[in-house]
């Protein structure tokens, strides 16, 4: 019946989307696949089950200090960033100013460089300065890539509610510090919550930068990196990067969660 | 008129999931009229527009325009074409691709499509428009441009779905004008949907009445205003007041009833079949009933009551008489003419008139 | 004013100054360990001189030229399909497409490379399947693995601007088309795809301007042919150790993007005109 179809639910576009979804998670779910796999080669057939190649990573030194490094880095980072992101956030949404629109194109900038232009200009940067390469260097570098993500989840938060919430409340006497705390961070709460732990995630797996600006210390990016040279070492870097990847899914997954309301809107990085 | 009915519409279920929108209407419309769907949202009129637009299927019935039945034509190849009610005017489009927008088909030259779509401004007056943009354009123009964008391609039926909705008061009523003016100009049959009595009073030639996805009366605004069939439509179209009252017999095309508050009164039958005892309603409108000081000489009928209120409107005022054994004050409304007895005060005694032709009979629902 | 200063202090100092220094040190030149600080366009000569530098710029654009393509066509039905006929959950359909983006970029081009290696999933599922004899060369090390690879990596993102520019289209516009006599083919050329252009712009120069500096997925995956641009910037600061020479391949790339995504931007806007 074609006067039905107008807005008839298409099957071949629906069987499109969801194979379009399985190609793009199947290359990943293979690191997990062999990382169980009792050989040392990766290919088919699978030989065997084994939880050998997760329990040797336990007795290396290098991946938990590599693990520390990353730790370190990504916390520090998804701290900053969200602060100023909230900041930013607040200025680009509260208030009209001249240059607003370049400022805010500015901060976005990183979504459209590539990002090895900014590792060696980084690099240059603070070896003019005779500033020697260390976990510092890397969070700077992954302080520029997160800073944009940040702004882009918290924009469409202070969006989201009424400026007339914050005039209330200094109506009802509380200064421009006690309105902040007490109405406005949270009312953008979800927002930087997922802030929190997308630039968590981001940083913690972010791989270029760390590659131009990291000393001896290295993130687990580059631990494995430094491993991929080794065949033999292939069966526990997957165990290593099948974790990463699980606990990476599980994290922008929950700030997803938590920041749906303004999902669609986040995307101001064009 | 079912036969040459120009469109049919019959016994048209509609369902939403478990939502009934549309229950068992039928509506035939003659060709060239200026007809109105009228109830308040969600009454189902907009769905109907849609289904004689294509836009939906309906759940059961047939809907033929010009003898055809539509059940199988996509929205596209009806010879039907819509307003829509935000105007849906494309954006990336000039005023002048806009209206010639469904001229593709028709494989025109271009001096050809330009001189149809300057016509077209003509018409809707707005020449010289064609090269602006839609964003360039106010709510009335919109509504215009959307107008001429459905006229260019001769439909057989005009399709509006509230166009005036997003108007303001003015603007709205130049354009009741302007909008009548323009179908009898074109002579095309009018589908116009709206939930403003006013409004499809003005405009239509015949108005259906819904409620709860049922039509309730099709009638000309006069027929509706004057002999509503059932309380719904008579308390949606104007004000009226509403009497218990009780058959107690008949008496040459007249039933005489016993109301409640009213006393005995003759009413017309209108081809009504009722048997003394039955339970009826009897309706007034406010402007047919007049107020005097003292019982009046001549009058079909007259009882007296007790001023409450009073409201001055300007041109008219309202008063609201209290009647022993009747619950709602009955509304009185009269115009401010010079010389009317305007100075009424409240908690008064006051004499209601009426003249038997005024009173309309409802059955009890 | 003073609330964005931290934020956009930090983007002046962080980008603007290693800007400045990257632009200085593209006119040093390599001297031993050291630098000749005096200032010279010779870097930039030899550039156009060598044929390699040219045909290595080239290939990187056209492999990201081709990754961005196909990727564009590849999301726009998924981005159509959420927009349009996903009417609950399309949250969960769109965290689902944009998972994956989130997670380490080295490990999905690990990933690949475990799919399409030599003894890799592809080639060892086949042959334990008896389809193929021996390996397919092809897969891994080619052009081609890099293309796939990099359009897989980025589609989640390209995703995102396609979907926003799709689910802001009117619904009444697509009715009023149909009414005014489109079929639904006629109804996608005329509406549909012009109003979403300015998701097809950003999502293309979203993925077209980070992959023409990629370097992971060719190191990885590309072999010697499918080396690009950015692997040999990573060389000159690492193994052959002559920075200016990186700036200045960092800076003309900096460049020739601009170039191509201004001309890209044109056209479009020249095709929209056309269109309407």
């Amino acid at each position: 019946m074609s006067g039905r179809g107008f807005n008839k639910p298409s099957r071949s576009l629906r069987l499109y989307s969801l194979i379009f979804l399985f190609v793009l998670y199947v290359p990943v779910l293979f690191l997990p696949l062999f990382s169980f796999n009792d050989s040392i080669y990766v290919k088919f057939p699978l030989t065997g089950f084994t939880f050998e190649w997760y329990g040797e990573l336990f007795e290396r030194e290098p991946v938990w200090n590599a693990l520390m490094n990353s730790l370190k880095v990504g916390i520090s980072v998804s701290v900053l960033s969200t602060v100023m992101g909230i900041f930013a956030a607040k200025a680009i949404t509260r208030y009209r100013f001249p240059g607003r629109g370049p400022a805010v194109g500015f901060i976005m900038l990183p979504l459209v460089v590539p990002l090895i232009i900014f590792g060696v200009a980084l690099l240059v940067l603070f070896s003019r300065m005779g500033v020697s390469l260390s976990l510092y260097t890397v969070a700077m570098g992954h302080l520029i890539v997160c800073l944009p993500f940040s702004v882009a989840t918290l924009i469409p938060r202070f969006e989201g509610f009424d400026k007339s919430v914050e005039e209330a409340s200094s109506d009802l006497g509380e200064n421009a510090f006690w309105t902040f705390w007490r109405v406005t961070l949270p009312m953008v709460f979800p927002g930087v919550v997922a802030s929190l732990i997308l630039t968590f995630t981001v940083s913690f797996d972010e791989f270029i930068m760390a590659f131009f600006l990291s000393g001896s210390e290295p993130t687990l990016p580059m631990y494995i990196w430094g491993q991929l040279r080794f065949p033999k070492e292939f069966p526990s870097i997957l165990a290593l990067s099948s974790i990463i990847i699980a606990v990476s899914f599980l994290l922008i997954f929950i700030s997803q969660w938590i920041n749906r309301g303004a999902h669609v809107t986040s995307v101001k990085g064009d | 008129m079912t036969q040459n009915a120009f469109i049919s519409v019959r016994n048209i279920d509609k369902h939403f999931g478990a939502f009934q929108a549309v229950n068992g209407a039928s509506i035939d419309i003659g060709h060239g009229e200026f007809f109105s769907l009228l109830g308040p949202s969600g009454c189902g009129k907009t769905t109907l527009l849609r289904m004689l637009a294509g836009f939906e299927a309906p759940s059961s019935g047939e809907i033929l325009i010009d003898g055809q039945p539509m059940t199988d034509v996509p929205p596209n190849l009806r010879p039907v074409n819509m307003v829509f009610q935000n105007y849906a005017i494309f954006p990336h489009l000039s005023v002048r691709d806009n209206i010639a927008y469904g001229l593709r088909k028709q494989k025109l030259s271009r001096e050809k499509r330009y001189e149809m779509v300057d016509e077209m401004l003509d018409l809707i007056k707005l020449p010289g428009y064609g090269e602006r943009r839609s964003h360039e354009l106010s709510g009335g123009q919109r509504q215009r441009i959307a107008l001429a964008r459905a006229l260019i391609l001769r439909p057989k039926v005009l399709l509006l779905d509230e166009p005036l909705g997003a108007l303001d008061k003015q603007l709205r009523e130049q354009m009741q004008l302007e909008l009548r003016a323009l179908q009898q100009t074109v002579g095309i049959t009018f589908v116009f949907v709206t939930h403003d009595q006013e409004e499809a009073l003005t405009l239509s030639d015949r108005i259906a009445v819904m409620s709860g996805g049922h039509v309730l009366q099709i009638d000309t605004p006069r027929g509706l205003y004057e002999a509503p069939n059932s309380r719904k439509v008579a308390s949606f179209i104007g004000t009226m007041n509403f009497f218990d009252a009780q058959v107690l017999g008949a008496e040459g095309g007249h039933f005489v009833v016993e109301t409640q508050g009213l006393g005995k009164l003759r009413v017309p039958s209108a081809g009504r079949n009722l048997a003394p005892g039955d339970k009826v309603e009897v309706a007034i409108r406010p402007e047919k009933l007049t107020l005097s000081d003292h019982k009046p000489d001549q009058s079909d009928g007259a009882v007296s009551g007790e001023l409450e209120n009073a409201a001055y409107l300007g041109e008219r005022s309202h008063y609201f008489v209290r009647l022993p054994g009747v619950e709602q004050p009955v509304a009185v409304s009269a115009q401010n003419s010079e010389g009317a007895t305007s100075q009424v005060n409240a908690n008064t005694h006051t004499w209601l008139n009426w003249s038997e032709s005024a009173i309309v009979l409802i059955g009890k629902e | 004013m003073v609330l964005l200063s931290p934020a956009f202090g930090f983007m002046l100092v962080a980008l603007l100054v290693p800007f400045g220094i990257l632009l200085l040190m593209s006119l040093w030149t390599a001297q031993g360990f050291g630098f000749d600080t005096s200032l010279t366009l010779d870097n930039y000569r030899q550039l156009l001189e060598r044929p390699i530098y040219g045909a290595l710029m080239e290939r990187s654009l056209s492999i990201s030229g081709s990754v961005t393509i196909a990727t564009v066509i590849l999301c726009y039905p998924m981005a159509y399909y959420v927009a349009f006929h996903v009417h609950r959950n399309k949250m969960i359909w769109l965290v689902f497409i944009t998972l994956p983006f989130w997670t380490s970029y080295l490990l999905r081009v690990f990933a690949w490379k475990v799919v399409l290696g030599y003894e890799g999933v592809i080639n060892s599922g086949l042959m334990s399947l008896g389809l193929i004899e021996a390996p397919l060369e092809f897969l891994l090390y080619s052009q081609s693995a890099v293309v796939i690879t990099l359009a897989h990596a980025w589609a989640a993102f390209a995703i995102l601007p396609l979907y926003v520019s799709l689910e802001k289209i009117d619904k009444s516009l697509l009715e009023a088309a149909t009414d005014l006599g489109d079929g639904p083919v006629a109804r996608f050329m005329r509406i549909t795809l012009p109003l979403s252009l300015p998701g097809v712009i950003s999502a293309s120069l979203l993925i077209f301007i980070p992959t023409t500096g990629d370097y992971i997925t060719p190191a990885l995956l590309g072999g010697p042919d499918g080396a690009m641009i950015g692997n040999l910037i990573q060389k000159q600061f690492g193994p052959i150790n002559n920075w200016p020479m990186g700036a200045t391949l960092a800076i003309v790339l900096m460049l020739c993007i601009a170039v191509v995504s201004g001309i890209f931007i044109l056209l479009t806007m020249l095709v929209r005109r056309r269109i309407s």
